[in-house]
């Protein structure tokens, strides 16, 4: 059994609601005659005299410091109250069960965050926020935060310290915790590391989730990101297919991609199962995709390359290895890894020519100097133009 | 409920060129003015197509942390709010005088009084002031120095050099400085020969940028010769064809910004009095007169 307990404001709240009628997660309760009747989803029911109302709220304790806590001390926001109220599983489990769960504590995870929520006798509910990952550390190896806008700092480089432009890559930094935060500062912790994923989940619960396609995302872009539009050739969408295996998949962001080429026309590649939706191509995406646009306008050319069958699939490890992310794990000494770091480089002063052609054969057989990417510009200088861009 | 909702570009590869916009924010959010503040990005997240949706407030002030008028603040942010009645005559300006618009967004019930750019509210002027100071460390820094106020041309943006032109006429006209230029990036009177334009041996170079990046760190220091390579970093002041150059980087990472965010909200109609004097006596404006 739980100890919840009942204090004197949350009695005053009750008998002031009871006046409207109360009926919330299984418990109701309104006013009749100069007293109160209080009843529960389990068939308890009880009348009361107006003064013994403090006596009757005590036996049904959690209940009423369940109902005062989503009326009075949660955040009124649809949209944050309805993910809170996931949060404990609200929906799938009756106040007493749900009260035992709070006190061991309840756990949920939203993309790499892992949320704790625990109540109090009074019905309070405090929530412990850290990485998946850290399911187990001790708190003793986890560095504490108590500003929920701290995560905006701790979502900015990844465990090896590099900048992560996409909030949603799988790739968040481990090693803190929010150890007791509040259910607004929850929201607001939850949502630095991930915005607007409250939002659209509970648009998407709703039936209200607003996906803006692949095609009606590139025919809304401007500028230098207006070009991505001429990929697009009617010609079926596999490029699309590629850029969502590239980018979207469950390896590379956590998002559930719900955008498809257009409304009609679903990508071949699976959205994945994320717990909240991406409901249009991101800036990461796009900015990608003006690239690929550039690259793709050339043609296929058939090439001839010596190649030793271990060279060609040790090509193909080293795609594979930086696809993945894998080339820092790829130990020094293991010479049994294509991606390994002696391996490339012996690879290299083998079939490399003084330009860096592969094999000696030039990229462009035509022009003298073969190998090297025509389009000088850094994406450095890409970003700094668009800035200051007025085309 | 009301929020403020910053806009700024954001990027996806330097790490640093979200942190004005956070710290403008934090000092912002200090003040209570707002029930809600947020940053919202075009490269970063929230994007600019979802931060209105973050905000439980329904009515929300919305300030470009940009320095022109131009294709953002113009095109690209009313467009990916959906302010789908936007009409850049709406705000009737002449190129730096934009103040405000009241407009709905489609996707969220939601008022949005979508402000002119940080960069040409005239607030602005007292910014690159104090910019000057902090670079030199002089509170009174004027007398014997020339400042230059430096950012791109009409290349890209034919506003852009308005914004430029026209803080420099503002500050000349303060007579504090020996003398006060504007210089620009690609066209003449061009940045990298500052040393010609200026009598005074010494000369505060500030950069009308948001954030520090690639122009602020790596361009424009090459350019006027503070160092050959910028990852080597330069000296302050650095001695260049006998001149002193005092370089202060992005304007925009100054704390006195924030009082031009809420200078443009106020214009747009919010009650922030009392938060703006408590910006500018804790971000060292107080004796600035803004208005
Ligand atoms: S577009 Fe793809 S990579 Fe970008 S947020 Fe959506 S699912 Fe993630």
């Amino acid at each position: 059994m739980n100890a919840a307990q009942v204090d004197s404001a949350q009695v005053e709240a009750l008998a002031e609601a009871a006046a409207d009628g109360i009926e919330f997660d299984g418990f109701a309760a309104e006013a009749e005659g100069d007293g109160y009747v209080l009843a529960t989803e389990a068939g308890s029911k009880r009348v009361v005299h107006g003064d013994a109302l403090d006596d009757a709220a005590a036996e049904y304790a959690p209940y009423v410091t369940n109902w005062y806590f989503w009326h009075a001390e949660a955040p009124q926001a649809e949209d944050r109250w309805a993910y809170l109220r996931w949060l404990e599983r609200a929906d799938d489990e009756r106040v007493p069960d749900r009260y035992d769960a709070l006190e061991a504590g309840t756990t949920r995870e939203w993309g790499q965050l892992r949320v704790t929520v625990t109540v109090d006798e009074a019905g309070t509910r405090r929530y412990e926020l850290r990485h998946v990952d850290d399911a187990d550390a001790a708190p003793a190896d986890l560095t504490d935060h108590d500003d929920p806008l701290d995560a905006r700092q701790l979502a900015k480089h990844d465990d090896r310290d590099r900048y992560r432009p996409l909030k949603t890559a799988p790739t968040l930094q481990t090693g803190w915790r929010f150890a007791d935060l509040g259910p607004g500062e929850l929201v607001r912790a939850v949502e630095s590391f991930y915005p607007a994923t409250v939002a659209n989940w509970h648009r998407e619960r709703e039936g209200e989730l607003d996906i803006s396609h692949w095609r009606e995302t590139i025919g809304r872009q401007s500028g230098i990101y207006g070009v991505v539009r001429t990929w697009d050739r009617g010609e079926g969408h596999e490029h699309v297919d590629w850029v969502a295996e590239a980018c979207c998949v469950d390896s590379q962001c956590v998002k559930r991609r719900e955008w498809q080429y257009d409304e009609e026309t679903d990508l071949d590649v699976d959205g994945g199962d994320g717990e909240f939706p991406c409901r249009e191509p991101c800036s990461v995406v796009i900015a990608a995709a003006r690239r690929w646009t550039k690259l793709e306008g050339e043609q296929s050319r058939t090439y001839e390359f010596e190649l030793t069958p271990s060279e060609k699939e040790q090509i193909e490890d080293i795609v594979d290895a930086v696809a993945d992310g894998r080339t820092e794990e790829i130990r020094e000494a293991d010479v049994y890894e294509g991606a390994n770091r002696y391996r490339a480089r012996f690879l290299r002063a083998k079939r490399f020519d003084d330009d860096g052609n592969l094999s000696g054969v030039s990229t462009d057989p035509e022009e003298a100097e073969g190998g090297a990417d025509a389009d000088g510009s850094s994406a450095d200088e890409d970003e700094a133009a668009e800035e200051a861009s007025d085309d | 409920m009301e929020a403020l909702v910053i806009v700024a570009h954001g990027s996806h590869l330097n790490a640093g060129s979200s942190t004005p916009t956070f710290d403008h924010a934090d000092t912002i959010r200090a003040t209570g003015a707002f029930d809600e503040v947020r940053e919202g990005f075009w490269k970063e997240e929230p994007s600019f197509r979802e931060v209105l949706r973050t905000v439980e407030s329904d009515e929300v002030y919305v300030v470009p942390l940009f320095i022109s008028e131009g294709y953002f603040t113009e095109e690209v942010i009313p467009r990916e709010l959906r302010l789908d009645d936007w009409d850049p005559e709406t705000w009737d300006s002449d190129g730096t005088s934009a103040t405000h618009a009241t407009l709905e967004a489609t996707d969220v019930d939601k008022t949005v009084h979508y402000c002119g750019p940080v960069g040409t509210h005239e607030a602005m002027s007292d910014v690159i002031v104090q910019r000057a100071e902090s670079v030199t460390g002089d509170p009174d820094v004027g007398e014997g120095f020339g400042l230059a106020v430096v950012g791109h041309g009409t290349e890209r943006n034919e506003n852009s050099a308005k914004a430029i032109e026209y803080h420099a006429d503002r500050i000349g006209e303060m007579d504090r400085f020996d003398e006060v230029k504007a210089l620009f990036m690609d066209e003449d009177p061009e940045v990298d020969d500052v040393t010609d334009f200026f009598e005074s041996d010494d000369i505060v170079v500030v950069p009308l940028f948001v954030a520090d990046g690639y122009h602020t760190q790596e361009d424009i220091p090459e350019d006027m010769g503070l160092t050959d390579d910028y990852r080597t970093g330069w000296d302050t002041p650095t001695e260049v064809d006998g001149h002193r150059i005092w370089y202060s980087g992005a304007v925009g990472t100054e704390p006195l910004m924030a009082d031009v965010v809420l200078e443009r909200a106020a214009d747009a109609g919010a009650d922030v009095a009392a938060a703006v004097e408590r910006v500018r006596e804790e971000t060292g404006g107080a004796g600035a007169t803004g208005d």
